[in-house]
C-alpha cells in the first residue's frame, strides 16, 4: 500500500481466484471485529483490467468504520472480505462512437482513473476528457500519473478545478463544477459521460449537463454518500 | 436526506447475491410512473435496509432487507424487471 495524499491510500491486493473486472466496477469490503460486529463499505476499483492484484485506492473519512482502518491499520499480509467485482453500469465502454466526458470529485475520480488506465493499456484512442475537481492540489490523487498521460498526445485532455485553494502560478479552473464552467469544459455531444463523487457534486453535474442540453440517458453517474467511509 | 441518496450501482453487492445476472444494467420498469431505467441509475437509500426509488417519480420501486442469513425483497413498485442471466 501506498500514500496517494494525505488522506489517500492505495491498497493493491491479492485476491484469490479473481475473475478480472471492467474498468469502473466497485468491490464491496467486509470486516469483522472481534466481537462478530461487521461493517461493510463499496470501494472503487482503481486499477484497469488484467491486471494480476486489485488496487483500491480509500480516503479515509475520520469517523468513518471501515476507512480509517484500510488507510491507517491496515499492513501487507492483512487478510479481509471481498464481495466482487460489482456494477456493470459504470463501467468503461471501448467504442462509445463519439468523445467521452469524465467528470470526478474527490475521490470520485478512483473508477474514472480505472477507466484512463483500461484506455492507455487498450492504446483506445476514443477523444477522452477528465474534469477532476478537488479541493487543492495537494488533494488530487493520482497527479503525476495523470500529467504523464496528459503529455502522451493520445486524445485524452485533463482539465483541474482547485475549488478550495490554489498556488500562486495557477492557471487551471478554480470554480466548482457548475453550468458555467461545464459550458467550457464539457464537449458539445459526448457518446457518453461518466460522473463520480459525492451525491451533491454528481446531481449538480448532471443537472447541469442536461440544462445545456445533453442527453440525460448518455449521463451515468455514481455517486457516493456520508454513509460511506 | 438529501445527502443520503445514492444509486443503484450501491445496491450491486447486495443484489447481485439474488439476481443470477448483472443487476445494474437490468432495466426495471416503474409501477408509478412507467419510466424505464438501469437499475445503476435509480436511487437508493441505505439505512437498516436498501430502499430502491424511481429517478423520475421518487415512487419506492424495491425494499431489500438482510440480517446476513435471509434476504427479504418486496417488490410490488416494479412492474417488470428485464435482465440477461449470466
Amino acid at each position: 500500500m501506498w500514500a496517494e495524499t494525505n488522506r489517500v491510500k492505495t491498497l493493491a491486493l491479492d485476491v484469490q481466484d479473481w475473475p478480472g473486472h471492467r474498468a469502473g466496477q466497485h468491490v464491496d469490503v467486509r470486516l469483522t471485529a472481534d466481537d462478530g460486529y461487521q461493517a461493510q463499505r463499496s470501494y472503487s476499483i482503481a486499477s484497469p483490467a488484467g491486471g494480476p492484484r486489485v488496487e483500491l485506492t480509500v480516503e479515509r473519512i475520520d469517523d468513518g468504520e471501515v476507512s480509517p482502518y484500510l488507510t491507517e491499520e491496515a499492513h501487507a499480509g492483512d487478510r479481509f472480505e471481498l464481495r466482487g467485482p460489482v456494477g456493470g453500469y459504470f463501467v468503461w465502454d471501448p467504442d462509445p462512437g463519439g468523445p467521452v466526458l469524465l467528470v470526478g470529485g474527490g475521490s470520485g475520480v478512483v473508477p474514472l482513473m480505472a477507466m484512463v488506465r483500461q484506455r492507455a493499456t487498450n492504446h483506445d484512442v476514443v477523444p477522452t476528457r477528465l474534469l477532476y475537481s478537488a479541493r487543492t492540489l495537494e488533494d488530487v490523487i493520482y497527479r503525476d500519473e495523470l500529467e504523464r498521460y496528459r503529455k502522451r498526445g493520445d486524445g485524452l485532455e485533463i482539465v483541474f478545478t482547485l475549488t478550495r485553494e490554489q498556488p500562486p502560478d495557477w492557471t487551471g479552473y478554480s470554480r466548482r463544477v457548475d453550468r458555467q464552467l461545464l459550458s467550457k469544459v464539457a464537449p458539445d455531444d459526448p457518446a457518453l459521460t461518466f460522473v463520480c463523487g459525492p451525491t451533491p457534486f454528481v446531481e449538480a453535474v448532471a443537472e447541469a449537463l442536461v440544462g445545456l442540453g445533453h442527453e440525460s440517458s448518455r449521463i451515468k453517474t455514481e455517486r457516493f454518500g456520508p454513509t460511506g467511509g | 436526506m438529501e445527502t443520503l441518496r445514492l444509486d443503484g450501482n450501491a445496491a450491486a453487492g447486495l443484489l447481485g447475491e439474488v439476481f443470477a445476472g448483472e443487476v445494474t444494467t437490468a432495466v426495471g420498469t416503474c409501477d408509478g410512473c412507467g419510466a424505464v431505467e438501469a437499475v445503476g441509475a435509480v436511487h437508493v437509500y441505505m439505512a437498516a435496509g436498501t430502499v430502491l426509488r424511481c429517478p423520475h417519480c421518487d415512487a419506492v420501486v424495491m425494499k431489500v432487507v438482510t440480517d446476513g442469513e435471509r434476504i427479504w425483497i418486496d417488490v410490488r413498485g416494479l412492474r417488470t424487471l428485464e435482465l440477461a442471466p449470466m
